[in-house]
This record gives C-alpha cells, structure tokens and sequence, in this order.
C-alpha cells in the first residue's frame, strides 16, 4: 500500500471532480459537498472516462410514480449509457454485486502529518500548513 | 395420425396435459340472447345485431390460421363451437387434465363500453353453461370489457367464486398499453383473486397494428402480434405493475415465444441506462419476466422447436416459464406435433402441466369446490 | 466474457481499422443550413418551423435521459451541440477510434417527416449540400446519405437522381416511421431509384409517422420508446417482403440502422412459419421471407446486444450471418459502441475485423 498526495483540498473545491493517473491508474477524486471520493476513472461496461459524467442523487421509488429523492450528488452516471455508479462503494445501482468500480480510500490529512516514508507527493511538494487529499492504493 | 378419435388402450405424450389455449366459438349472437337483459335483446332485434358477423379482424374466419383443416366442422359451424369436436380433437385424444377456454368473439371490442360489457357477462355465462358445466375438465379465462375499468372489474367480481374462471383476458392490443395505471383496478383484483392477466394476440384495433402504419396483408398484422407482446410487457414493467403487484402473473398466449431472448437483452440493456426514469424497477427486466411472466407453447417461431426451446431455456435461465397449449383449433401444428419429441423429460413435464399448476392457482381449487357443491 | 477478457481486447496491440456506418453531424445553429435554402424557405422556417405529427414541434415528447440524446463527454468546447464540432469528431472519434471511413447521418429536422412535404424536400437538399460542404470537403474520411423526403416520391426520387452520381454519397437515408409501411406502392418508386443509382437504402431508427408507437397505443417512459425501435424495424422488413419488394427488386439492398440484433433469428423464423401458412394471400412472395432477408438485408451493429455470454452472442451473428453486420458506433449519441469493448464476445481477431470494417469495405464498394 502506498499513500498518495493527489491534491489541495482548494483544488477540488465541492461538486468538482479531479482525473488523477497513480500507479498507472486513472483515478477520479470527487468532492461531494466537502467529503472526498476516489474511485477508477473507467466505466466497467465499455471503458468510458466515469469523472466527465454527471453527478447525480439516489433516486428510489417506494411505489410506482413515487420518486425519493436522496443522497444528491453521490453517484455518478457515466457520460456514455447513464450507468450509476456509488461514488462511497463504487457499486452499479443496477447490479451491485456484478459491475462495480474499485474504490480507494481517500483521507485528508494535514501536510505536518504527512511525514510517513511511503508517501509519495507526484505532483507538488506538500507544505505544513496546507490540507490535503491523500489516496491509498 | 389423421384418426381424431382417442383410442381407449392408447397412452397419450400428452396424457395429464393442461392445455392452456382452447378457443370455443360463439357459434351466433342467438346463444347469447338468454344472458342479455330486456334490453340488449330489443336491440338485438331493433338494430340486427344478430346478423353482425364478430369475428375478429384478427382471426378472419377462413383464413389457413384460423382452423386447421382436419378440425374443420363443415361450411355450417365455425370451427371451435363444437365441444364434442374439441373433445375429439384435443380433450380425450391427448387424455388432457385440464383445458382452458380463450374466447376470442366481439363482446370485448365494441366502442361502446355498455355493450362491450353486457356482451361480455353473456360470453362468461354462455361458457359457464355450454362449456364449463358440461366437461369438468374445462375451465375458462373471463372475458371483459377492459377499456372500461369499472365495468371490467364488475365482470371478474361477477365471476369471483366460481374457480373454473382461472384467469381474466385482455388482447394484446387494446386501447392504452396494458401497463397504464387506469388498469390497475384490475390486476389488484386479479392478484387478489389468484387470476393471472391472460394477454392474448389479437388487436381491437384501435390503432395501426405497427408503429409504420396499416400494413396490407393479414399475415403481416399476424407476424406483428409478437411486437405488440414485446411492447406490452416492457410497458408493464416500465409503469411498475409487478412492483405494485408482486403476487400477480401475466401469461402471455399465442404470442410465437422466440422472440422472448431478444426482448430480454434489450429490456435489460436499455433499463441499465434508463433506471432513474423508472426507479420502482429495481431488478432487471429478464428477472421480472422469469417471476411474472409465462408464455403458451404454441405457435413456436422457429424452424427447429425442439433447438429453438432449448435455446430460450438456456437464455432465460428458467424452464418454468412454458405453458402447454394447442391453440385449438387454430392451425399451429400438424399431427399430435403440439410439442417437440426429444424435449428433455423433465422439461416436457414441466411445460406439460407442472407450469401450468404453478401458475394458476384456482386450477386445482376448481375441483374441490365442485367436490362439494356435488 | 469475463471483464478481463475485455481488458485483454482492448490493450491488444493490433491496430484498430474500422468504418463506422452511423455518425451524427449536427448544426451549431440552424444558419448553416440558410446558404442552401431558398429565402422562402428560410423565411417560412423562421416563422413556422417545423411541422410534424407529434405535440412539440422541435422536441421529442419522450424526453431522452440524456441531453441531445447524447454521450455527456462529446459537448464540443467551443460550444454547439455534440456532433457539432469536426475538430472534437476527429479528436474524440475518427483519430482515437481507427476510423478510415465514417457515414455521416444526419438526423435533426426530420426532413422525411414534414407534414409540408415542399418543405421536407427543400430541407433534405439544403441538408445534402451542407453534408458535402460542411463536412466532406474538410474531411476525407467522412461520407454523405442522401436524405430525402419520403411521402413525397417524386421529389424524393429527384433528389436520389440529383445526388446519385455524387460520390460523396454511399446510401439513401430512410427513417422507418413512415405514413404509411415502407414497403407498400407509393414509395416503390424510390427503390426504383435506389437501384438505377446503385446506391443501397439505409433504414436508421426515426422519423414521426404519427401512428402510436404500439399496436396498443402510446408508451409512456423513454424505457418503452427506446425499446420499441426494434419493432418499428420488424414492421418495415415485413412489409417490404410481404409487399414483393425484394421480389421484384432483386438488386436492391437494405441497410437496417440501429434496430438492436436480437429479434432477427426469431421473427425471420415468424416470418417463415407464416408465410408457410398464409402464402395463398401474398402470391408475390415467392420464397420463404429468410431467403430474401439473408440476400438483401444487412444490419449494423449498435447498439450491440449484451446477452451475458460469449456463446450466446456468437450463436447470434451465427445465425444472422456474419458477412450481413455492418459496424456502427452511433457516434456522439449515448448508447455509442466502442469498437474495443462492443463486442462482449471471445472473437478472433479476422472476425473482429470483418465486422469493424471488412463487411462495410465490400459492402459499400470501398475495396474497388
């Protein structure tokens, strides 16, 4: 396991998104209403880019014509053939124990903390005072 | 092979088979006229009613489909109005356990909701009398006049305590697709009751019978009722009728069945993408249809049956879902060929009568009640 | 096929080399189209738009679930609607995707379902300029279909006679909602056209006939409309056998666009079992429908079924003929096929390359 500084919190700022490539991987960050997500980038069905689709709620019915609305912003349709995908668990709505994304785990963590020998910053150097979004995989 | 007569000493395949589509004719409006009030029986006469010829556009009478030629009845009977004849034909040469009656006449097309209606109590009493009281292994689908909810509910209530009336029947093409929410009166009460909604092909015509336009030729309307099935059930499962009614089964009679693994890929694929407009879908269309759905054997659309059932078996996942039927006395088949011979002997029992007695549940109840009403 | 059988396919190091029989050019803005239209027509647009047989008159009353119908990543970033921007089609499809040859159809407008049928043809030629200006002499690799007005035959056929020439243009476009089934006489005279011209008849998913789009009447959901295409496509292909077109057009070829795979092994059989029955009533049919279907009739791929098994997909191009598939990606709309990943099947590498470009390459006359 290795732990990855991806990001300053200010660069994912809340409903955005940001494409990261670790360890080969692409990877999307997402920032639901101040709370990170990471998860692969590639839709498990046909390989399109998951972080260029739309973010959007749950939606359930309890019965037929009535919508529940819940969760907005946590799952994220995939720009090409809409499927749903739980940014938390990386699970397809329509079949969640079949078609799944990897999902990471993502901390943020302030930069004084970030001391750990198997940290790598790819991109930038990391300063004390700043918060950071840090991906294990 | 062309003796119709079943011979005492012979074990038919068949033998215990529920036939799950047999279709009496209404022989003339005349045998109806007992069942009609004051009313209806002054119309009959005032406007000749009775020399009306019903017979469905989509069954034309003498069409090659329409009868097979060995159960012709002569120039004078339409074929299917003779029970002795279907006895003959099916009941006994096939040692059949039960037998379910689709009667495809005018009642339930007429605009006029108020006609369709009293036709239809008439159609149900008539089969009660003609039918049902004079072979106990008959049982029937009851005919109603489904344009109008209430009065089709007044119909299937009218019916409730008599268990020989296993299943209410819509034609495939009506007036609003079958899942639209002003039906559901009526599958509530279908669930409540154990009747499983029978859709069987045919058209009232309301509308072009393909979503191009009128085509010229009766074959063309006929290829086209396994498109009018395909739309109907993604219709029933796009509006939630199974979420609303987890209990209620849908047969679907006469509807050519091999078109059922292309409906399923596609109603699964497309619901993949589309979930969020329907979100009372919670399971994949292919899921519903193998808890919901089932589909009468006859016709079957393909060159080779016996590959072509097998092949559906191992797309649907389910040999459950097959019913048994001649669709007497339409001509589907030639011979006693109303199934394939080699089908696996698990498979044929299944499809045989198993299913049938899974699916509707007043089959069995029927005969307990007549026990004790004898 | 399990996903990594998928993995494998798509970081295989053979070079993609495909034709894409289904690609959506659409308009930044209904101006393009003004240097091709005569001024009354500009003028009637401007105040009357369009006239069709469904209740909004520029909008589909089944809403997609995705905006334009469209891939969410194909919004060109100069603004327009995806399918707009030749730079992004190139650098999102033609370059990354192995595209040599890419037919364009255009779909906006509806053209050949206008109830003002002079409208309908003056739309489809300005529409078949702006296809040869737009994009073909910017780029190559592209190729035009002639649109054209279908209820109105003559002009139809004068606009197939116009471009027939061309070689810009590889097919006739037609969209299956049609007044009336395609095959029945009135339109016979463009099938005539499409043979003196040789150019094959491509029949893509579309057009507002006006008639339900169930034999029971309206579906509600898109999840329903989507659906139905598929048997939209069936109704055409019997009418056209049934009405004796391929009998009496024998050199004529059909291109079925976007009407699914699935259904074609079991309702050719329905067709067959029916026919077998009821011949006496269509004596013009001469042969069992599958015949002239199997000679006559190709279909593209997109959007490709996904039955769950590799087997299940082989035995299904088996038994339409895999010589009839014609690869398509649908590009920029949402159900779009990826020529690496559509096909959730074990192939071998030359059947993955007669459908990606193969049967297109002879079927078009590319290889001649």
């Amino acid at each position: 396991m290795t732990r990855h500084v991806v990001a300053t919190v200010d660069q994912i700022p809340p409903g955005q998104r940001l494409l990261v490539t670790l360890a080969g991987r692409e990877i999307g960050i997402f920032n639901i209403a101040g709370e990170y997500f990471a998860v692969g980038n590639r839709c498990p069905h046909n390989g399109a880019s998951l972080c260029k689709g739309r973010v959007v709620g749950l939606v359930e019915a309890s019965e037929p014509g009535s919508y529940q609305f819940s969760r907005r912003g946590e799952f994220v349709r995939c720009p090409w053939h809409g499927w749903e995908f739980d940014l938390r668990t990386g699970k397809s709505r329509c079949e969640p124990d079949r078609t799944k994304v990897r999902s990471y785990d993502l901390k943020v963590e302030p930069g004084g903390a970030l001391t750990d020998d198997t940290l790598r910053a790819e991109t930038f150097s990391v300063s004390v005072e700043q918060q950071y979004v840090v991906v294990e995989i | 092979m062309t003796g119709n007569a079943a011979s005492a000493d012979r074990v038919s395949r068949y033998a215990g088979a529920i036939d799950c589509d047999l279709h009496p004719a209404v022989p003339g409006m005349n045998v109806l006229l007992p069942y009609l009030d004051d009313y209806w029986r002054e119309m009959i006469t005032v406007r000749a009613l009775d020399r009306l010829n019903l017979s469905l556009t989509s069954y034309p009478q003498n069409a090659p489909l329409s009868c097979r030629p060995d159960w012709t009845l002569g120039e004078a009977n339409k074929p299917g109005s003779s029970l002795r004849a279907m006895q003959d034909h099916v009941l006994d040469r096939y040692q059949a356990r039960y037998g379910i009656l689709n009667c495809l006449y005018g009642a339930q097309v007429f605009h006029s909701e108020d006609m369709a209606a009293a036709f239809c109590r008439a159609t149900n009493d008539w089969i009660r009398d003609e039918w049902l009281n004079r072979d106990p292994r008959l049982r029937a689908s009851i005919v109603i006049p489904a344009h109008n909810t209430e009065l089709a509910v007044a119909e299937v209530e009218r019916r409730a305590d008599d268990f020989r009336f296993v299943q209410i029947m819509m034609l495939v093409s009506g007036e609003l697709t079958l899942g639209r929410r002003q039906h559901w009166p009526i599958y509530r009460l279908a669930e409540r009751l154990g009747l499983p909604i029978g859709v069987h092909a045919g058209s009232a015509y309301r509308y072009a019978p393909t979503p191009v336009g009128w085509p010229s030729h009766f074959v063309e309307d006929y290829i086209a009722q396994s498109a009018a099935f395909e739309n109907q059930l993604q219709s029933m499962i796009a509006e939630g009728v199974f979420a609303k009614f987890p209990d209620l089964k849908v047969v679907a009679i006469e509807s050519g069945l091999t078109w059922l693994s292309g409906f399923i890929w596609r109603a699964d694929k497309t619901w993949k993408g589309v979930r969020a407009e329907v979100p009372w879908v919670t399971r994949a269309p292919s899921e519903i249809v193998r808890d919901h759905v089932r589909f009468t054997v006859q016709p079957i659309d393909a060159a080779d049956e016996r590959e072509a059932i097998a092949r559906l078996v191992d797309h649907v996942k389910s040999d459950s879902l097959f019913l048994f039927s001649t669709d007497y006395p339409h001509w589907q088949f030639d011979g006693d060929s109303a199934l394939p011979q080699d089908l696996p002997a698990d498979l044929f029992r299944k499809i045989l009568s198993e299913n049938a007695l899974a699916t509707y549940p007043r089959l069995a109840k029927a005969n307990q009640t007549m026990e004790i009403a004898l | 096929m399990t996903m990594m059988d998928v993995e494998r396919s798509q970081s295989a190091k053979y070079r993609l080399q495909v034709i894409d029989c289904d690609i959506h050019p659409a308009m930044t803005s209904w101006k393009e189209i003004h240097p091709y239209l005569e001024k009354r027509w500009i003028d009637h647009l401007a105040v009357y738009g369009s006239h069709l047989r469904h209740a909004f008159s520029e909008a589909l009353s089944h809403p997609r679930m995705s905006p334009d119908a469209a891939r969410v990543d194909a919004y060109p970033e100069e603004g327009g609607p995806p399918g707009s921007s030749l730079d992004l089609l190139r650098k999102q499809h033609l370059d990354p995707n192995g595209v040599e040859i890419g037919m364009l159809i255009p779909l906006r407008w509806n053209p050949g379902s206008q109830r003002n049928l002079d409208l309908g043809v003056a739309l489809t030629r300005a529409m078949n300029t702006w296809q040869v200006e737009r994009w073909i002499r910017q780029e190559p690799r592209l190729r035009a279909s002639v649109l054209v007005a279908q209820e109105d035959t003559e002009g139809a056929v004068a606009e197939i006679d116009a471009r027939g020439g061309d070689p810009n243009f590889t097919q006739i476009l037609l969209l299956p909602r049609t007044d009336e089934p395609l095959g029945r006489r009135r339109y016979w005279p463009i099938f005539e056209a499409a043979v003196r011209n040789n150019l094959p008849i491509t029949i893509h998913v579309g057009g507002t006939g006006g008639h339900p789009s169930t034999a029971g009447g309206w579906s509600s959901y898109y999840m329903e409309e989507h659906h139905m295409v598929a048997q939209a496509m069936q109704a055409v292909l019997a009418s056209l056998v049934f009405e004796g077109v391929f009998e009496r057009f024998p050199t004529l070829r059909i291109v079925i666009m976007e009407g699914g795979l699935g259904w074609i092994p079991s309702f050719t059989a329905r067709m067959d079992k029916h026919w077998n029955r009821l011949r006496s009533e269509v004596p013009q049919v001469k042969r069992p429908p599958s015949e002239y279907v199997r000679e006559q009739v190709w279909f593209t791929t997109q959007p490709m079924e996904e039955p769950g098994s590799s087997a299940a997909l082989i035995d299904l191009f088996d038994r339409i003929g895999w010589d009839r598939l014609l690869f398509a990606t649908d590009y920029p709309h949402w159900d779009f096929d990826d020529p690496r990943t559509a096909f959730k099947a074990n192939l071998t590498e030359a059947q993955r390359h007669q459908l990606l470009y193969g049967n297109a390459r002879t079927f078009y006359g590319f290889d001649q």
